[in-house]
């Protein structure tokens, strides 16, 4: 079993813009509703040209840290490791890229191929807060996001110190929604950190068939309609949101389960939320 | 930090070079390159693109009927290393004596499938092939990987350029340490495709002439395809493999696409690698380079080496032989180390002459016989992405060096 604490959390999708209203549960009607958040880590021209994947890694990434170091814990976002984890990254910029290689490929913009690599986000996380630490990148298919937390609390334990996961998928563009139907902007970021029993818990072990449960049954009352693969956070969001324990079983692929335990603080001294 | 050391019990590659390690060998050891004037671009897109590639030949053949749902030049080139080197079996006795949940399976890739989904665009009549959910998904050879092999363990794309194959050693050292599993296949695997060309052609990346890693006229790097794997196991010390016993991970916080100036973050790389394996930069005989032989990263390289090693270390890249295989760069240049070390070999620099003045005495351009007990291996990529591997040639070779 490796255990772990959750000492900050961020959270975007459409009409849900971060932590607060996620937990809240209120959203804001689509016609008003914000299409990306805005990455204000950027530099204004980049902020502006940063693809959609990006700009919610960051914003979400961005929320996690500040609420981790808002409650007199040591988080120095410098020597911070981070996780990224996304099924497909930036669909919007893999469409330009296969349509521009049909096309007229002398014509490919160097901008958008550097933007296409999935380590983009974490590059550019690491470019504006100036954290040197190691940054991954990762994909697992539908798994992705419990492949991503598995990957993140493993670093917690063998590195002993806080580590920054950040899970995000964004939307399918032209005839990509073939292999994407399903994809929608999310983005969602936690910092944990070795246990303590003052903040929220969580507990993982590996076991074997591939399960997909959530206990106690809740409706998914937050975001019920979010498709995006990496929506499956969107369970561990409710739990930690609830603010009660829970359990969660994710597949981690086709044969595994990653058993997710959230316990609610044991001293009275709650720090998220 | 500092993890327990990990066996290295087998390893395959195909490359440009040819298929299974024996051909990587003779390759290296005759210095023959694998690196042709490129055909695949025109082929891809047609439009020619005037540079050279290291592109794997045989990879026409379909796969295995049963395995038709997967069939893509990404799949077909990880079934040919499985199948190399007595790969495939070695997972097979591993599976036997841990059970296939406690093995996991790591890869790097920068492209995965991505060759296939570029081919459906071509065509108005091909789009349909992208609802195809075994492809166009960065974890697509991945899943295909686990299924042939029978594992169940943890399972994931690391997909950070071109130190993802390099990462996945650390990534399966936590893995292990951390109680999960109790053995790993990792690897890489990386096709040519008309993004990465064209994609490093517009980064003005690209070389028209064959790659000149660390040499003064060099231009720019070529590209290449590979894949590789290796199993990790806990050791036995008693047995005479190869062992990973270190690896260290940075971020440069620099540039998108071009390499601190000073070398900062392959610095950092560099000490974390030799302080997890608990050695002194004196005891390194070899360093297996990133050398990617663009004007930047090898002039940052050569320096970081010059400053870091003394005049003993020998260092050299061997991208001269294979391309620049991006996502599998880290395990095909963690196999060529481990040959370094079993066969005795500093590895010289294929098609340079001339050494940059940036070059230390550390930079070799002719092979060397020599003793190589200890070798690292730099993966420095995109995004300031870094890796740094330490390997030793066996359990008495790392107790030798290590401090105490």
């Amino acid at each position: 079993m490796i255990e772990a604490s959750v000492l900050g959390i961020g959270a975007w999708a459409p009409g849900l813009a971060g932590w607060p209203a996620w937990r809240a549960g209120t959203r804001t009607p689509a016609a008003s509703a914000a299409t990306r958040p805005v990455a204000t880590l950027l530099p204004a021209a980049e902020r502006r040209r940063a693809p959609d994947g990006v700009s919610v890694a960051l914003s979400v990434a961005h929320e996690a840290v500040t609420m981790a170091g808002a409650h007199g814990n040591v988080v120095d976002v410098r020597t911070l490791p981070t996780v990224f984890a996304s099924a497909f990254g930036d669909l919007a910029i893999v469409d330009y890229l296969c349509a521009s290689l049909a096309s007229d490929p002398l014509a490919l913009s160097p901008t958008r191929f550097h933007h296409s690599v999935h380590n983009a986000a974490a590059g550019y996380w690491s470019i504006a807060t100036g954290a040197t630490e190691a940054a991954t990148a990762i994909a697992a298919g539908p798994a992705t996001f419990a492949n991503g937390l598995l990957e993140a609390l493993v670093q917690v334990a063998t590195r002993s110190t806080p580590v920054l996961l950040v899970a995000f998928d964004t939307p399918a563009t032209g005839p990509l929604v073939r292999a994407a139907p399903n994809a929608a902007l999310f983005g969602c970021a936690f910092v944990f950190a070795p246990r303590d029993d003052a903040s929220t818990g969580i507990a993982v072990t590996v076991g074997p068939g591939a399960s997909e449960r959530v206990v106690p049954r809740r409706d998914a009352r937050r975001a019920p309609a979010l498709p995006s693969p990496s929506a499956a956070a969107m369970a561990f969001l409710d739990a930690l949101a609830d603010g009660c324990d829970a359990t969660i079983d994710y597949a981690l692929g086709p044969a595994a389960t990653l058993r997710t335990r959230v316990t609610a603080p044991a001293l009275r001294a709650q720090r998220v939320g | 930090m500092s993890a327990p050391p990990l066996a290295i019990t087998a390893t395959t590659t195909t490359t440009a070079t040819g298929a299974g390690n024996a051909a990587l060998l003779d390759a290296l050891r005759t210095r023959t390159s694998g690196l042709r004037v490129d055909t695949f671009a025109e082929r891809a897109t047609g439009v020619a693109l005037d540079t050279w590639s290291g592109e794997v030949e045989g990879l026409d053949t379909p796969l295995p009927e049963s395995w038709a749902a997967f069939d893509c030049r990404s799949n077909r080139l990880a079934w040919d290393a499985l199948h190399r080197d007595g790969f495939a079996d070695a997972v097979r006795a591993s599976v036997a004596r841990h059970g296939p949940a406690r093995i996991a399976l790591l890869l790097g890739t920068s492209t995965s499938t991505f060759a296939a989904s570029e081919a459906a665009y071509r065509d108005a009549t091909t789009l349909d092939e992208l609802a195809n959910p075994r492809l166009h998904h960065l974890h697509a050879t991945t899943d295909f990987v686990q299924r042939v092999l029978g594992l169940e363990g943890p399972c994931m794309t690391v997909s950070t350029a071109c130190s993802s194959s390099a990462k996945v050693f650390g990534q399966a050292a936590r893995l292990i340490a951390a109680g999960l599993v109790d053995a790993a296949v990792v690897g890489g695997v990386d096709t040519l495709t008309a993004s990465t060309l064209f994609g490093f052609r517009s980064l003005g990346l690209v070389s028209r002439d064959l790659c000149r890693p660390f040499d003064a006229r060099r231009d720019g790097l070529n590209i290449g395809e590979a894949a590789g794997f290796a199993l990790l196991e806990r050791p036995d010390l008693r047995d005479d493999v190869p062992l990973l016993v270190g690896h260290g991970e940075s971020s440069d916080a620099h540039h998108m696409s071009a390499p601190h100036p000073d070398g900062r973050g392959a610095r950092q790389a560099i000490d974390a690698a030799l302080r997890s394996a608990s050695l002194a930069p004196s005891s390194v005989d070899y360093i297996n380079l990133h050398g990617t032989a663009t004007r930047q990263n090898d002039a940052v390289e050569a320096c970081a080496v010059r400053a870091l090693f003394p005049a003993t270390t020998r260092a050299s890249s061997t991208k001269g032989w294979t391309g620049h295989t991006l996502g599998a760069a880290g395990i095909v240049e963690a196999v060529v180390t481990l040959i370094a070390m079993r066969e005795g070999i500093a590895f010289g620099t294929v098609n340079s002459e001339a050494g940059d003045p940036s070059c230390g005495p550390q930079i070799l351009f002719e092979h060397e016989s020599r003793s190589v007990g200890i070798a690292l291996s730099n993966a420095f990529a995109f995004g300031g992405n870094n890796c740094v591997l330490a390997f030793a040639r066996d359990a008495d070779a790392w107790r030798r060096a290590r401090r105490p």
